[in-house]
């Protein structure tokens, strides 16, 4: 025999208001899948990772297209990683935006475009650089 | 060791976002990093946010922007309109970051925040590293003021700000005595919380000018001279916490929609166009507090800084048979208020509407034989979801937004880089 044990009332549950049904309830067969039901995957879990520091931005130009990145796609960026080498990254220049991939070794930065027509840029010493965001995804458009 | 007896003493922080609109415009504008920057209030008349650079020129807060032209020409001030939508984004990411650090936190403003600090080890690290978080996020830098009470919280805020030493963090409690004592001296009496300009005056009729003063001046005679709120003022000054932390906004009692229009407005329907936005904005914020309103209120203003017009501010109430929150139902008392008030000799400058006598909606009983009422309140659910999706305004009721030339004056409105998908800033 199997006694349940009472259990303390959780104070901080809202109340739950039923709404009156207004659809007639079948009395057939019940759905064999009804205890199968999961949640539908939501896009926003899994291109999200930091729901507070992510931002969107969109694409101008073709210096990224080597990376699959294109006039007119979404970058999803995420503010609150760490910017690594070949990460590609939302960096700030002379206070302008650009798109490019991070290079980082031995005391050398440069961005690098993924597209032979833009040389690297090379950070010079006295040049303002700032890394803004690191791209995690990017929403191109096939339909 | 004697303070071993007493309880803990609270560690109250407050967060204040530096500039905010300003620094919310900067974060999308990098060119505007290093240059005087201003934003305009309604129809671009006031400053109400100012970088560091347009503080040393001697921008006021609530400066009359026309007044500031000269500046502009001289130094090349860059002014934005408000952009609301985006404010309130960067707000709410700031404060959902901030309400981890502990599970006691009060919005105070839209760029406000206490957070309960109390009990937290490496208080210092915290706020240091809090405050690093907030800005690396959300690109919005904050400064953190620690007080036993709200008021010494704001007050450490503000040293916090003031004080480029303290790197933006100060904490009056790790103070000693002679230290808080000597702070005190040093600050005038009106950078106290809730100590605005007139009280300030009066205060120094009094003899009291720094904050020092106001901390040790007579309580019997403050309290009958200046009343209960200034005592309470001046217990939390002592360390004593007189203002609890407000964690539930509670339900609002009243809701005013009004707004000042771009151009004067003279004809009826551009008229009802702008109390039927007023309307669906009032009526979304009773649907989001699950309220009804039983009283409206509408009221028109003709431009009374033009002496040399007609004047005529009417208006008219009306208590409702059944209280609703229905935009639709409130829109046609709306609409035949302002007709019985409109004439078309006046040129008005301000409209508005007021909800009052709310109640909670309340919970109607069903009945098993009869047939369910068709579900009230879905097309308004219906409403507030399409406007969620698609954008403030998307779905209208009526007229709403048909007409224009009464809309806020928004010149330079920058785009609403995180709230709409056709917006969002290009690389």
């Amino acid at each position: 025999m199997r006694i349940d044990l009472p259990l303390p009332l959780d104070a901080t549950t809202p109340k739950l208001w039923l709404n009156m049904c207004s659809w007639k309830v079948p009395a057939g067969f019940p759905s064999p899948a009804a205890d199968h039901t999961q949640k539908r995957i939501d896009l926003n879990d899994h291109l999200i990772r930091n729901k507070e520091a992510t931002f969107i931005f969109k694409v101008k130009g073709d210096s990224m297209v080597g990376a699959g990145i294109y006039e007119g796609d979404a970058l999803v960026i995420d503010r609150s990683i760490e910017a690594k080498h070949n990460n590609i990254v939302l960096a700030v220049l002379n206070n302008e935006f650009t798109v490019k991939r991070l290079y980082k070794r031995g005391g050398v930065v440069k961005l690098v475009a993924e597209n032979n027509l833009y040389p690297p840029i090379v950070v010079k010493s006295g040049e303002e650089l700032s890394v803004w965001g690191v791209v995690t995804y990017n929403l191109h458009k096939l339909y | 060791m004697s303070s071993s007896k007493q309880p803990p003493v609270q560690q109250l922080a407050l967060i204040d976002c530096n500039n905010f609109y300003v620094s919310c415009e900067r974060l999308f504008r990098p060119d505007l990093r290093n240059v005087p920057v201003v934003v305009l209030s309604n129809n671009d008349g006031c400053v109400v946010s100012r970088s560091n650079e347009a503080k040393a020129l001697g921008v006021r807060m609530g400066q009359p922007w026309f007044e500031c032209k000269s500046l502009v020409a001289e130094h090349g001030v860059f002014a934005l309109s408000s952009n609301y939508a985006l404010y309130a984004d960067l707000s709410n990411r700031v404060m959902q970051i901030l309400s981890e650090y502990s599970p006691r936190s009060e919005v105070y403003s839209i760029d406000e925040c206490f957070v309960d600090l109390t009990g937290t080890p490496n208080l210092r690290e915290l706020s240091y590293a809090m405050r690093q978080r907030v800005v690396q996020w959300t690109g919005i830098p904050v400064c953190v003021g620690i007080g036993s009470t709200k008021t010494l919280a704001k007050l450490a805020n503000h040293v916090a700000k003031k004080h480029p030493r303290s790197q933006g963090v100060f904490n009056f409690n790790a103070l000693t005595e002679v230290q808080k004592e000597k702070l005190m001296t040093q600050l005038p009496a009106s950078e106290v919380w809730g100590v605005g300009r007139k009280l300030t005056k009066r205060l120094a009729e009094y003899n009291i000018h720094t904050v020092q003063d106001l901390k040790i001046a007579h309580t019997p005679t403050l309290r009958a001279d200046f009343g209960v709120v200034i005592e309470k003022t001046q217990r939390e000054l002592q360390e004593i916490p007189c203002v609890d932390l407000q964690e539930v906004t509670p339900d609002k009692q009243q809701i005013i929609s009004s707004r000042s229009f771009g151009n004067m407005v003279t004809e009826l329907p551009v008229l009802k166009d702008a109390l039927s936005t007023f309307v669906a904005n009032a009526c979304a914020k009773l649907r989001a507090q699950n309220s009804q309103a039983a009283i409206i209120q509408v009221f028109l203003h003709t431009n009374r800084f033009r002496k040399d017009l007609p004047q005529y501010s009417p208006s008219l109430a009306v208590p409702l048979p059944y209280p609703t929150n229905d935009s639709l139902v409130i829109f046609r008392w709306v609409d035949a208020l302002c007709e019985r008030m409109y004439k078309p000799e006046y040129q008005y400058k301000k409209a508005g509407i007021m909800l009052s006598e709310i109640s909670p909606v309340t919970h109607h009983q069903g009945d098993l034989l009869e047939e369910p009422l068709p579900a009230q309140g879905t097309l308004m659910q219906t409403l507030d979801a399409l406007n969620k999706r698609f954008g403030r305004g998307a779905v209208k009721v009526s007229t709403q937004g048909a007409y224009s030339g009464w809309q806020m004056r928004q010149e330079r409105r920058s785009p609403n880089y995180t709230t709409d998908w056709a917006e969002v800033p290009v690389v």
